[in-house]
């Protein structure tokens, strides 16, 4: 992998298993259990995410990862188990001030609100707004000045995200794509220090793909770490420094994208029980990844995809 | 024929009864309109202020300004009752327990057992003392035309109208702070706002208990100048209210105001019109069948409105709360 946007450090300590401590984690989660009726949506025995790095968490359809960020955010309540930020517990802490530790989310479905302006959305994200107190409130002199802090800060961003010129719309009036980069730009108000993206690259189309990419990369030079959720094999080689695959609630494989991608648990993880999952969007990227030079890794994968399928078409075509 | 029911239902324009209730509608309009929270038990708020009142000040004779503190204490202590089990949860469980908690208000009210304080079903009368009291206007008749008031009804009007002002100022102000645009985001999507770092549900609090005070202010400014009757604040209070609402535009605050005077205005105008066609024999309608009428007709409009012009009169087509 020849990027130049690469990390080339060594984040983890030891052999790169799975649950293998880093150099400088962020956040370290040990023993998540959430179960629904009996089954383990999540049962995560030791992780941690490496500071300032772009860590991606993949695996099939089901395999708890939505369910594992909705934990660590307090969006949800785990069975047991205990996760910290900067060695601060945030088991039991509600999902709004996990928010104000500086740990902010986004959705795979898309949260933009609608009904206010895309300025609003922005001014919303921003932290210390005396204003946004009942009393202080009734005291426009109170807040004005603050209020103008965040304007400017929100228009810089929405610069920079090329919604400068929608500020004033209506955020329902976005397209899918649009509503996506809002919602990182809208994350981003707090300044915060971990950014979990619920995959951030459903449903957006390819010219917008490499913006997105680009901001994601962006959060990590301007000091953040990134934590994202994605199906996109393409997105994840392009800029994770490290992948943690999950499957069936489990923590199956750990380690630097390129190798990961060449490990057996994966390719069984994503393969082996849910063969009939995820193929419409690896086979999918295939072309793209063509253009930009690194094929090969895909490539490796796609065949298995299409050897996998091949023999899966003949075991029906048997069945039958 | 007599047509004296034309300017009697304009005097609905500045009535006690339209205070009352653009009060209660502003407060609704925050709860509905801009948090998204479903109260359907605003009758409850408007009862339990009023008898806060009432009671205090009747029974116990207690001084006005300890009257309305009480009345502000009771709509805060049933807001927090009424919220604190609901207001985490799904919106659909808050509207379901208003409307019931509503109810649970009026029949405890009626009941004989405690009618010593309550007056049962009879209501309470005479709130008015202290604040009669306090009247500066010399004791004439102040008349337009069929209009006429006394310098006590006169007085409890033009109180009542500025603190429907002074209500629509702070909202306003509220509105368009950024206390405003957190509540305003909880409507739109609460799970949203929380991953910014707002406690969401303090936030619903607020905002079931400011409307719930708006509500129960509402009451006084209605008991003040005519009595305490428990039937008065039952489930189709609530509706009116939501029509008012919903008919000026939810999500502004003028709405409520200018929804609460058309709404009384056309109810006593139908009124009139329908008893003058009775009376003349021009509807096939005896006189008892004629006072549900134009309750049909308040039921009517409601869906009209919801389906044709959801977002009122004063709102904008975009904001219409129930388009996708």
């Amino acid at each position: 992998m020849a990027d130049a946007t690469k990390d080339v450090t060594v984040l983890q300590v030891g052999e790169p298993l799975p649950g293998v401590p880093k150099v400088d984690p962020i956040l370290v989660a040990h023993g998540v259990r959430r179960t629904f009726g009996g089954v383990n949506a999540v049962d995560v025995e030791h992780v941690e995410i490496p500071r300032n790095a772009i860590t991606a968490l993949i695996g099939p359809n089901g395999a708890g990862k939505t369910t594992f960020f909705n934990l660590l955010t307090g969006f949800d309540k785990p069975d047991s188990g205990t996760w910290s930020l900067d060695g601060k517990s945030l088991a039991n802490v509600p999902a709004y001030k996990v928010a104000r530790r500086g740990m902010v989310r986004t959705f795979q479905l898309t949260k933009a609100l609608s009904l206010l302006s895309v300025l609003e959305n922005m001014r919303l994200g921003a932290g210390s707004q005396g204003g946004e107190r009942f009393l202080t409130s009734l005291v426009t002199r109170l807040w004005r000045k603050r209020e103008d802090e965040i304007t400017a800060q929100a228009m810089e961003l929405l610069a920079r995200f090329k919604l400068d010129t929608k500020a004033d719309d209506y955020a329902a009036s976005l397209s899918g794509g649009q509503r996506k980069l809002l919602e990182m730009a809208r994350a981003l108000m707090s300044k915060p220090e971990l950014v979990m993206l619920d995959e951030p690259m459903a449903g957006v189309n390819p010219a917008l793909t490499q913006s997105l990419l680009g901001h994601i990369l962006n959060l990590k030079k301007e000091g953040m770490t990134v934590l994202f959720v994605e199906h996109d094999m393409h997105m994840v080689q392009t800029i994770a420094d490290w992948v943690i695959v999950m499957a069936e609630g489990k923590i199956v494989a750990e380690g630097y994208p390129d190798v990961v991608m060449r490990d057996q648990a994966v390719i069984d993880a994503y393969l082996g029980a849910h063969h009939d999952t995820d193929l419409g969007s690896l086979t999918g990227q295939l072309e793209v990844a063509k253009d930009l030079g690194d094929s090969f890794l895909v490539g490796e994968i796609s065949d298995e995809i299409r050897d996998e399928k091949a023999d899966h078409t003949m075991e029906a075509t048997d069945g039958k | 024929m007599d047509f004296n029911f034309i300017p009697l239902a304009f005097g609905e324009i500045v009535s006690p009864l339209t205070i009352g209730y653009a009060l209660a509608a502003l407060g609704l309009a925050v709860h509905f309109g801009f948090t998204g929270l479903l109260n359907f038990g605003q009758a409850g708020f408007m009862a339990v202020g009023g008898y806060a009142f009432a009671i205090t000040t009747v029974k116990f004779g207690w001084p006005l300004g300890w009257a309305l503190v009480a009345t502000v204490v009771g709509a805060v202590l049933f807001a927090l009752l009424l919220g604190i089990p609901t207001l985490r949860l799904r919106a659909d469980y808050l509207s379901i327990v208003t409307i019931a908690a509503a109810e649970i208000v009026r029949y405890t009210v009626k009941t004989p057992s405690i009618s010593q304080y309550t007056g049962g079903s009879d209501g309470i009368n005479g709130a008015s003392r202290d604040f009669y009291a306090m009247n500066p206007l010399p004791d004439i008749q102040y008349g337009f035309g069929v209009l006429t008031y006394n310098n006590n009804q006169l007085w409890s009007i033009l109180v009542g109208w500025t603190v429907v002002i002074i209500a629509a100022v702070l909202v306003w102000q509220l509105m368009r702070s950024p206390w405003g645009r957190v509540i305003k985001g909880i409507r739109e999507d609460e799970d949203a706002v929380r991953s910014l770092g707002k406690n969401v549900t303090w936030y619903k609090m607020q905002s079931l208990i400011l409307g719930g005070v708006l509500g129960g202010l509402g009451t006084v400014l209605i008991i003040i100048p005519t009595s305490l009757q428990p039937d008065n604040y039952g489930t189709q209070t609530t509706f009116f209210l939501y029509t008012i609402v919903l008919l000026g535009g939810a999500t502004t605050v003028l709405g409520p105001i200018i929804g609460s005077i058309i709404f009384w205005v056309v109810l006593q105008l139908s009124d009139g019109i329908l008893t003058l066609l009775v009376n003349n024999h021009l509807l096939p309608l005896s006189s008892v069948q004629q006072g549900p009428i134009r309750f049909i007709i308040v039921g009517i409009a409601l869906m009209l409105l919801v389906i044709f012009r959801p977002q009122g009169i004063f709102g904008k087509k975009r904001e219409a709360h129930f388009s996708g």
